[in-house]
C-alpha cells in the first residue's frame, strides 16, 4: 500500500474520530457554500479570477519585474530566492544584518515549504508562530494538517493539555475562550519584544509594488507594526497584475476558506514604516519548473484557500498528515508530484477523481484532470509497484480481444460461483475484506442478447 | 437514427439485467437499437490507474466496433464521460471525433436527444438517489452542489416521470461513494468508509432503493449492504424507468 | 544570479498570451448599501451605532463603553489619553478604546478602510483592547469592486480593510471573538 493509504488507514481505525474531523470539514464546506450560493455572481467571479490568473502566469517575467521596480520606488528591498536553501539563507542575512533575534512569524506556507523555522532555530534564533493555529502545532512539534486550519485534527481536550503544560492554563480547561485569552497573553509578550516580524503574501500587486496579507485574528499586523523590521515571503505566483483585481480574489478567497465574506483584516503594505525597515523575498522553489508543465502550470493560480480540503471526501477521513507534503490534499496532490515523483507517486491516487474540488476552487483549477494525468506519467516513469503494472498490462490485452474478454469475464462468474467462500474470501481479495463480491450471473448480457434477440 | 447500445464490461458480466432494462427501454421509446458484437470496455480501468498505454489497443478496438452510429448509448456516466474527455490520446480521427462527441451516457440520451418528458413506469418506493461523480461533474449531468448555477438534473428529472417514486433527502446530496476504480482497492479503508457513510445518509431518510447512473457505484455500495445484512436494494436508473410493476 | 535565473526561466516556461478580463460592473437590485452594511457588520459580530443617536462623539463612546477607558484617537472632537505625535507605538498596549476614521465602507463584509493616516501609528487599530471606526454613512459602497474603485492601496504606506472584531476558531471550530487583535469593533455611522 502506498504511504497515504497506509497512514490513511491509521487515521481511520478511530472511526468516531474520523466522523469528527470530516463533519469538522464538512461544516466548513458548508459555509463556502452558502457564502457562495449568496452571490448571484459567483461563478462569474471565479472565472474571472481564473483568467487573470491565466494572463498573470503569460507575462510573469514582466509583472514581477515591474512589482520590483514599483517596491523599491517605495524604498522596500526586494529579494529573489532560487530555491529553499536560498531562501533561508537570504531571511538569515537580512535578520543578522538587523542583529534580529526574536521574530514573530504569521501563517506562510512558503515558509514552511522552505522549512525556515527549524533553519532559523539551528541558528539560536527564536520563531513564535503567531496564528493560533500555527503556535497550537509549533508548541506541539508537528507540522499543520491543513493550510488554512493547521490545528483542525486537534480535539479541545488536547489543546486543553497542551496549553497547561506549555502556557500554564489550569489543568483540564478546555473551553476555547479560556484558552485563546491564555495564548493572546503569551502572544502580546511576544509581539512586544520581536525585533523582527515575518509574513505570507496572499497577494502581491504589480502595479503598486505593496503585499497583502489577509488574517482573522490580526497576528500579522500586530507583528509587522510592532517590530521594527518586516519581511515578507512570496512565491513568484503570487503576482496580480493591479489593485483592481483584489476586488475579485477578496470577494473569493475567504468565502471559499471559511465562508466569510471576507477575512476580518485584509491588510495592504507598500512602505516601512517610520523607523522601520520593510523586505520581500521573491521565491521560485520549482514554480518555473511547474509554470513549464502545460498539463500542470494551472496549479500555480492556486491562492490556497484550501477549499479543495475541506470538499475532498478523502482528505476529511484520512487527515492532513497522511500527506506527508507542505499542502496536502486535491492541490497538494498536483503540486507534490512535481517537486518529487517517486515520494509523492501516491498522492495522486488517494482521489476518486470525484471532481468536487475543481468546482469549489475560486480559481477553477483543473485539479481532478491534473491528478488523472499525475497518474498516467507516474506509471511511465516506473512508479506504479509492479503487481499493478502488470495486471494492468493483462487487462489492457484481454478487454482489447473479444474472445479473451469473453473467456476471462465467464471464469470469472463462473469461479466466484462455484469457488467455496473462503477461498473467494481469501487475504488477497482486498475487495472482500469489506464488501461482498457482486452475484454471478448464468449469464452475461451477451449471452441473454444472443438468446433473447436473434440476429437479423 | 443508427443507435448502438454499449454495455460496459461489468455490466455484461455481473448485472446483465441493467443491460437488459436498458435495451427494453430504448426499444419501448420507439428506438432501433443495435448491439455491436465483439463490444468489450472502454479502457477506464487501465487509464485510471495510470495505464493509458495499456489502454489504448481497447479505445481503438472501441473505435472500430463503434464506428458509423449517430449515437452510442451507454448506461454509464463513467464510460461516456471517458470516451469524450480521456480519448483524446488517440489520433483524432472523423470516427473518433465523432465517437468523442455522440458516447452519451443513457440519461442525456434520453432527455437530450430523445426529448422525453414522459414515461410509462412504476416503481412505488423510497428512493434515494446517488448522484454518480463522473456523470454529475463530468458530464454535468446536474449542476453539483458546489456551484451556484441553475440547471436541471437529469437523474431527478428522470426519476419524476415514474409513478410511485417517492425521491428521499439527503444530508449531503452528492458526495462521492468511495468507489473510484483503482481507489476502492488502493485505499480500502477509505473506500469502505465513504461507502458506509453514504449508506448511513440514505438509511437515515429510510431508503428502500438507492439508484445511480453508474452501476460501479451502486457495485459498491450494494457490496457493503449486502455485508451488512441490510434490507437497503441498489437499482440502476434504467432498471426503475423500465419498471412496469 | 537569481533574479536573472528566475526570470529566463520564467521567459522560457511562460504560456501563450491569454488576455487579461474586463471586470463588470455587477449591478444589484436591492436595498440601499448602507441598510446591507449594518446586517453584514453585525453578523461578523461588529457593533454598528449612528452618530445621531448620541449628542456628540465623546457622549457615544463613553455611553459604549461605560467605564472607565484609556482612549487613544487623533480625531479632534474627543480627548485622547495620549498625543499620538509623540508616544511610542509599543506604549499603546495600555490603550483600552481606540476610536479612528475609516472610509470607505463596504456593505457586503462591513469592512471599514483604515490608512496609516488614519490611524498614525499603524498597530493602534490591533493594540487597542476595542476599537472604533467612525464612519461617514455615504460612504459605503455596495462592494469590494467599488471600494477598491475609490481608494488608492498605495496612497500612504499602509491600509487595512477591517471587517470585524479579531476573532479565530483554530480550536475546535469553536469561534472565539477577540484574538490577538481589537476585541471588539465598534462602527459609528455619521
Amino acid at each position: 500500500m502506498n504511504e497515504h493509504a497506509t497512514k490513511a488507514a491509521a487515521f481511520i481505525k478511530d472511526e468516531a474520530r474520523t466522523d469528527w474531523h470530516d463533519e469538522s470539514l464538512w461544516f466548513v464546506r458548508s459555509k463556502r457554500d452558502k457564502a457562495a450560493h449568496s452571490i448571484p455572481e459567483w461563478e462569474q467571479l471565479r472565472e474571472l479570477a481564473s483568467q487573470i490568473k491565466d494572463h498573470t502566469l503569460a507575462h510573469l517575467d514582466e509583472y514581477l519585474e515591474a512589482f520590483e521596480a514599483k517596491a523599491q520606488e517605495n524604498g522596500v528591498t526586494v529579494h529573489w530566492a532560487a530555491d529553499a536553501g536560498e531562501h533561508n539563507r537570504i531571511v538569515y542575512r537580512i535578520l543578522s544584518e538587523h542583529k534580529a533575534h526574536r521574530i514573530v512569524k504569521s501563517k506562510s506556507m512558503l515558509t514552511e515549504e522552505c522549512g525556515l523555522n527549524e533553519y532559523l532555530e539551528e541558528k539560536d534564533l527564536e520563531v513564535i508562530d503567531t496564528d493560533l493555529g500555527e503556535r497550537i502545532i509549533q508548541l506541539r512539534e508537528e507540522p499543520p494538517s491543513h493550510i488554512v486550519m493547521p490545528a483542525i485534527h486537534l480535539k479541545k481536550e488536547e489543546v486543553g493539555e497542551l496549553f497547561h503544560q506549555k502556557l500554564q492554563t489550569e489543568k483540564g480547561a478546555t473551553d476555547p475562550k479560556y484558552l485563546t485569552e491564555a495564548a493572546r497573553q503569551h502572544l502580546r509578550h511576544s509581539f512586544l519584544k520581536a525585533d523582527a516580524a515575518i509574513t505570507g503574501v496572499n497577494f502581491a500587486i504589480a502595479e503598486t509594488g505593496g503585499v497583502v496579507v489577509c488574517t482573522n485574528e490580526g497576528n500579522a499586523d500586530m507583528g509587522t507594526h510592532l517590530a521594527p523590521l518586516q519581511i515578507h515571503c512570496m512565491g513568484i505566483e503570487k503576482i496580480l497584475p493591479k489593485a483592481e483585481h483584489l476586488g475579485v480574489f477578496t470577494r473569493l478567497l475567504a468565502r471559499s476558506a471559511t465562508g466569510q465574506p471576507s477575512t476580518i483584516f485584509t491588510s495592504h503594505h507598500h512602505k516601512a514604516k517610520k523607523g522601520g525597515a520593510m523586505h520581500i523575498v521573491i521565491v521560485d522553489n520549482g514554480r518555473t519548473t511547474q509554470l513549464g508543465r502545460p498539463d500542470f502550470r494551472n496549479s500555480l493560480k492556486c491562492i490556497r484557500c484550501g477549499a479543495c480540503m475541506n470538499t475532498c471526501p478523502i482528505y476529511r477521513r484520512s487527515g492532513g498528515h497522511s500527506y506527508d507534503s507542505t499542502v496536502p490534499g486535491p492541490i497538494g496532490s498536483i503540486l507534490t508530484p512535481g517537486i518529487d515523483l517517486k515520494k509523492y507517486s501516491g498522492l495522486p491516487f488517494a482521489s476518486t477523481l470525484c471532481g468536487s474540488c475543481s468546482d469549489v476552487c475560486p480559481v477553477k483549477i483543473d485539479i481532478h484532470e491534473q491528478l488523472y494525468k499525475w497518474r498516467q506519467i507516474i506509471a511511465e516513469e516506473g512508479h506504479l509497484p509492479a503487481v499493478k503494472k502488470q495486471s494492468m498490462a493483462i487487462a489492457g490485452s484481454v478487454l482489447s480481444r473479444p474472445g479473451w474478454y469473453k473467456a476471462a469475464g465467464k471464469s470469472a462468474r463462473w469461479l466466484t460461483r462455484w469457488l467455496p467462500r473462503p477461498l473467494v474470501y481469501n487475504p488477497l481479495n482486498t475487495w472482500g475484506r469489506d464488501r461482498e463480491l457482486p452475484e454471478s450471473p448464468k449469464q452475461s448480457f451477451q449471452e441473454w442478447y444472443h438468446k433473447n434477440r436473434p440476429a437479423s | 437514427m443508427k443507435i448502438a447500445l454499449f454495455i460496459p464490461c461489468y455490466i455484461d458480466q455481473f448485472y446483465p439485467q441493467v443491460g437488459v432494462a436498458t435495451l427494453e427501454l430504448l426499444e419501448r421509446l420507439g428506438c432501433t437499437v443495435e448491439y455491436p458484437e465483439g463490444q468489450t470496455c472502454c479502457g477506464q480501468p487501465m487509464a485510471n490507474t495510470g495505464c493509458e498505454q495499456d489502454a489504448i489497443p481497447t479505445y481503438k478496438h472501441y473505435v472500430n466496433t463503434f464506428s458509423g452510429y449517430d449515437y452510442v448509448v451507454t448506461p454509464s456516466g463513467s464510460c461516456a464521460y471517458h470516451v469524450r474527455k480521456h480519448y483524446d490520446v488517440i489520433e483524432q480521427s472523423p470516427a473518433v471525433k465523432q465517437l468523442r462527441k455522440r458516447t452519451l451516457d443513457l440519461s442525456e440520451f434520453l432527455l437530450d436527444v430523445l426529448k422525453v418528458d414522459e414515461l410509462k413506469a412504476r416503481f412505488p418506493a423510497k428512493v434515494g438517489v446517488h448522484q454518480s461523480c463522473h456523470g454529475l461533474r463530468g458530464l454535468r449531468l446536474g449542476p453539483g452542489s458546489e456551484r451556484n448555477i441553475e440547471a436541471p438534473s437529469a437523474i431527478h428529472t428522470l426519476l419524476n416521470m415514474v409513478d410511485g417514486v417517492e425521491i428521499a433527502g439527503l444530508d449531503r446530496a452528492d458526495e462521492c461513494c468511495g468507489f473510484g476504480g483503482t481507489f476502492a482497492i488502493n485505499e480500502p479503508d477509505i473506500s469502505v468508509k465513504m461507502g458506509k457513510d453514504r449508506i448511513a445518509d440514505h438509511t437515515r431518510s429510510g431508503v428502500e432503493v438507492i439508484t445511480a447512473g453508474d452501476m460501479s457505484c451502486l457495485m459498491h455500495l450494494e457490496g457493503i449492504l449486502r455485508r451488512q445484512g441490510s434490507p437497503v436494494q441498489v437499482k440502476h436508473i434504467a432498471e426503475i424507468l423500465n419498471s412496469q410493476a | 544570479m537569481s533574479k536573472e535565473k528566475i526570470l529566463s526561466g520564467i521567459k522560457a516556461a511562460k504560456p501563450a498570451d491569454k488576455p487579461l478580463p474586463e471586470i463588470p460592473a455587477f449591478v444589484v437590485e436591492g436595498p440601499p448599501a448602507s441598510e446591507i452594511f449594518g446586517s453584514i457588520a453585525a453578523q461578523s459580530g461588529s457593533r454598528v451605532v449612528r452618530a445621531s443617536d448620541f449628542e456628540d462623539l465623546a457622549t457615544a463612546v463613553h455611553t459604549l463603553f461605560p467605564y472607565d477607558i484609556t482612549i487613544a484617537t487623533p480625531l479632534p472632537s474627543l480627548k485622547s489619553a495620549v498625543n499620538l505625535q509623540e508616544v511610542e507605538p509599543a506604549d499603546l498596549k495600555t490603550i483600552d478604546v481606540a476610536v479612528l476614521p475609516g472610509q470607505p465602507g463596504v456593505a457586503e463584509n462591513g469592512a471599514v478602510w483604515v490608512t496609516e493616516q488614519d490611524c498614525v501609528h499603524r498597530v493602534l487599530p490591533f493594540i487597542a483592547q476595542h476599537l472604533v471606526l467612525v464612519l461617514p454613512e455615504a460612504r459605503i459602497v455596495r462592494n469590494m469592486h467599488e471600494a477598491y474603485q475609490q481608494i488608492k492601496i498605495d496612497e500612504t504606506g499602509f491600509g487595512v480593510f477591517i471587517a470585524g472584531p479579531s476573532k479565530t476558531a483554530d480550536i475546535e471550530q469553536s469561534l472565539v471573538i477577540g484574538a490577538q487583535g481589537a476585541r471588539s469593533l465598534t462602527i459609528i455611522l455619521t
